[in-house]
């Protein structure tokens, strides 16, 4: 379908709009602001060249890449549009890029978590950083979760910018004091004095049948902390983007990353650039619903995406991407134009993500909604091993299709 | 490794011979372990176990050591320094007693902890810091600030939550903070400083042997009895050993943790002993003596500033008051309390000034008698000091406020001007 192509271009609007059914595009006042929200992603180096095309070509790739199986392909449907420069990877050789190209530029930056030095990091994210930058900048600590979040959290008091990987999200919960009450509360009850621009991350969600405690969704218990932010990633584009804002950011940065998405390729750009941590990204406009989700289940509602697109719906899929705060400017005006709200997250029901942004959407959006916010989110239990009962808790596509059906009645 | 420490093993013979005070050997630094791969190496085998019998440092009894210096006819201190000492510890005893009033009076609110009686640790420590190394603390942080510099003006606007607190009335008594005296904190649960100091120790170490800069600022951790059954403590003593860190680690046992005495709670009462378990020397003093304290002090943070790594010092003290204003301090036994009280800090040092000449009823009268006047005055700056207005309440969330996110309209909240007057909706 034609809309499918113009995927919120920037200055590729222009380019894709000739293919465009003008008849289907409602133009509300909004659409006119996001082509300039968008200019403000790309943070690109004067090298750059010829920068519109590509733009827009990249964010073409972008919501074409509809990943048919569950989360844990390896190539990207590859698009006839030339290709131009740029390279291809997979999400953790992203998310190395980054931290690598943010430790090259500055010698503040340092790493701290467990196996990150000479094994590389159990999902390879540090892996030759040790050899480049010596075991004092990535630094394997012994397992003591809360003393080496800790750590890193004085560190950054006093001048460093640690990047503190756990090496499961779910091993963070040992270091939930340091990071409730130093990482959250120290800029506020120092009034202001100490900056603590940490950045904590970690592989999280549910994968394939680790078990209850390996496959814990930790965005749930740290939205109330005041203080953080909390980014989740879910291509290798937004994944070194987000990288090196949450490095930069003078605020501690929470970078959720999944388990099931290190795998993914995607080709992104040669030159520098960095996400904007409280965007939100449209991954697929559309006019008929407004999708929310991020991180795995954003390929959940992509493959329900195509079975509803053939049923002839047209649905808005948004990667929220910035947990904490929300970007209640870019979901507002989806709202706006739907009037139909789904959230599909894998936080579990009770006081999830989903929870929090139904209630905000609730809350700021109320006229607005032609029928209640639905959220589908992980049912309330302990991540089975099974593999059969470990799909159940999670929310599949099929049960999206179903949801934006009963939703579009 | 040779310090004072290390000079003796107890368990062999007689200590008078090991405990001349040698000159401090200069050690080479020694290479981050972490990093020799040639660990591996069988042949470095006989090497890794020397560094561990070196590691494993023995712990010497200071109170020979001051026994020492006595016989030989030289003074501990100077007639300056004496005087310092007497001043800071005169200062933390009259702001406390004056925060006991002003919390009575209605003027402070909440948990405040007051270190009465413990003095000798903090003004032994701490004046020989300089500005840039830094002090972490625990709740009971009033003096430890004052002994880093921060003025008794900002501390006890703090305590009255007045805008021109060193926090800006935003911490209160059991965080204070300051930036430019590295005054690190200040925190409510027990424990949670260590690992903010052991990275503020990582900060040093890696300033130096990263970024090249000329660095030996040293850290200071307090923390107290009732701590040291915790894990963050051991997991801290095992990193900064390990790192050879530049960090001292001060437990200031005065016996009682609230209501629970330590005898009560801890396996192996004698925390110094748990030093040499993690590779690094422990050290009992009496924290009621200053000289005593001072001078293991110098010992930890030159071995420190070379590079030698952590010391773990245990200072046997005493808190005259209760766990804090609003404790009834019923449990502790009264003739516990008098023994202690027998053993005043500031009544010790006063003795020993005077029967040394170091100084005269008088001069120590008017540093008295200063002090008082600076609280006194500190209390009226506080009193006279506005309240935070509302615009306060949500600054300082974020260092970029950027972290509130973006509102319905597209604008960053932080640019909503309603923002700054704190009415601003988040």
């Amino acid at each position: 379908m034609a809309a499918r192509i113009h995927g919120g271009a920037g200055a590729g609007a222009a380019t894709a709009l000739s293919t465009f059914n003008p008849k289907k595009l409602v133009a509300p006042p909004s659409r006119t602001n996001l082509p300039a929200r968008n200019s403000k992603r790309y943070i690109v180096s004067a090298a750059a060249g010829s920068d519109g095309s590509k733009k827009s070509l990249l964010r073409v790739r972008h919501s074409q890449k509809l990943i048919a199986n569950a989360a844990v392909a390896t190539k990207a449907e590859e698009s006839s549009a030339p290709t131009g420069t740029g390279h291809e990877l997979l999400l953790f050789e992203a998310l190395q890029e980054g931290l690598e190209e943010e430790m090259d530029r500055d010698p503040h930056v340092c790493v701290m978590g467990e196996d990150v030095g000479h094994y590389g990091g159990s999902y390879k994210v540090t892996k030759g950083l040790a050899d480049k930058f010596g075991d004092l900048r990535v630094l394997d600590t012994p397992i003591c979760e809360n003393a080496f979040t800790g750590m890193g959290i004085g560190a950054a008091m006093t001048g460093l910018r640690p990047v503190i990987e756990g090496m499961n999200m779910g091993f963070l919960l040992l270091a939930f004091n340091q990071i409730s009450n130093n990482c959250g509360m120290l800029h506020y009850t120092s009034g202001g004095q100490f900056t603590i621009p940490v950045v904590i991350r970690g592989p999280g969600g549910v994968g394939r049948q680790l078990g209850a405690e390996h496959s814990q969704r930790l965005e749930s218990y740290f939205q109330s902390i005041p203080g953080i932010q909390m980014v989740a990633c879910s291509t290798p584009y937004n994944a070194k983007g987000l990288m090196k804002a949450a490095i930069r950011s003078e605020n501690p940065v929470i970078l959720f990353e999944h388990v099931l998405l290190y795998n993914l390729k995607e080709k992104i750009p040669d030159e520098e650039y960095i996400c904007n941590l409280e965007e939100a990204e449209m991954v697929r406009p559309g006019e008929h619903i407004t999708i929310l989700t991020y991180s795995r289940m954003r390929y959940h509602v992509m493959q329900a995406a195509k079975t509803l697109v053939n049923k002839g719906y047209d649905p808005e899929v948004i990667d929220i991407r910035s947990l904490k705060p929300f970007d209640l400017h870019t979901i507002g005006n989806s709202v706006k134009k739907t009037h139909r709200v789904l959230i599909v997250e894998e936080c579990m029901r009770t006081g999830g993500i989903g929870a929090s942004l139904t209630a905000a959407i609730n809350e700021n959006f109320h006229d607005y909604l032609d029928a209640p916010v639905m959220c589908l989110s992980s049912q309330d239990v302990p991540t089975p091993y099974a593999g059969t009962l470990e799909e159940w808790t999670v929310v599949q596509p099929a049960q999206i299709v179903t949801a934006v059906e009963q939703l579009c009645q | 490794m040779a310090t004072s420490f290390s000079a003796t093993l107890p368990l062999h013979g007689s200590q008078e011979s090991r405990l001349s005070l040698t000159p401090i050997r200069l050690a080479p630094p020694s290479s981050f372990l972490g990093s020799t791969r040639s660990l591996s190496i069988p042949s470095s085998r006989s090497r890794l176990y020397h560094a561990h019998a070196a590691r494993r440092s023995p712990v010497v009894g200071v109170q020979e050591v001051v026994k020492d210096k006595k016989i030989t006819n030289s003074l501990l201190i100077t007639k300056e320094e004496g005087l310092e000492l007497y001043e800071d510890m005169i200062l933390g005893r009259s702001f406390e007693d004056m925060c006991a009033q002003m919390y009575y009076r209605g003027k402070m609110f909440g948990f405040v902890h007051l270190y009465n009686g413990q003095e000798a640790v903090s003004t032994g420590f701490i004046k020989l810091l300089t500005q840039s190394d830094s002090v972490v603390s625990t709740y009971r942080d009033h003096v430890h600030a004052l002994s880093k510099g921060v003025s008794a003006r900002a501390v006890m606007s703090e305590l009255f939550g007045k805008v021109t607190g060193c926090c800006r009335g935003q911490g209160g008594s059991m965080h204070m903070f300051s930036k430019e005296h590295n005054m690190l904190g200040g925190f409510a649960f027990i424990g949670e400083g260590i690992p903010v100091a052991t990275g503020a120790a990582f900060t040093s170490k890696y300033k130096r042997e990263v970024l090249k800069q000329d660095c030996d600022d040293v850290t200071v951790a307090f923390f107290g009895d009732g701590t040291c059954n915790n894990g963050q403590f051991y997991e801290c003593l095992n990193m900064a050993a390990l790192y050879k860190l530049p960090i001292i680690f001060v437990v200031e046992n005065n016996l009682w943790a609230i209501g629970m005495s330590h005898l009560r709670s801890t396996s192996d009462p004698e925390i110094w002993k748990k030093g040499p378990a993690f590779g690094m020397p422990g050290v009992h003093v009496d924290g009621m003596d200053v000289l005593k304290v001072r001078e293991v002090a110098k010992e930890a943070v030159t071995r420190a500033r070379r590079g030698e790594g952590p010391t773990l010092v245990e200072c046997e003290t005493y808190r005259f008051r209760g766990h804090s204003l609003a404790d009834p301090d019923e449990l502790r036994d009264a003739a516990e309390k008098a023994k202690y009280a027998a053993r005043d800090p500031i009544t010790a040092l006063k003795k020993y000034l005077m029967e040394n000449k170091l100084a005269n009823e008088g001069e120590l009268k008017t540093i008295e008698k200063k002090i008082d006047e600076l609280v006194e005055e500190a209390v009226e700056f506080a009193d006279a000091s506005p309240q935070p207005g509302r615009s306060q309440l949500l600054e300082n969330v974020f260092a970029d406020p950027k972290g509130f996110g973006i509102g319905p309209d597209g604008r960053y909240r932080c640019e909503d001007p309603k923002f700054t007057e704190g009415t601003a909706q988040v």
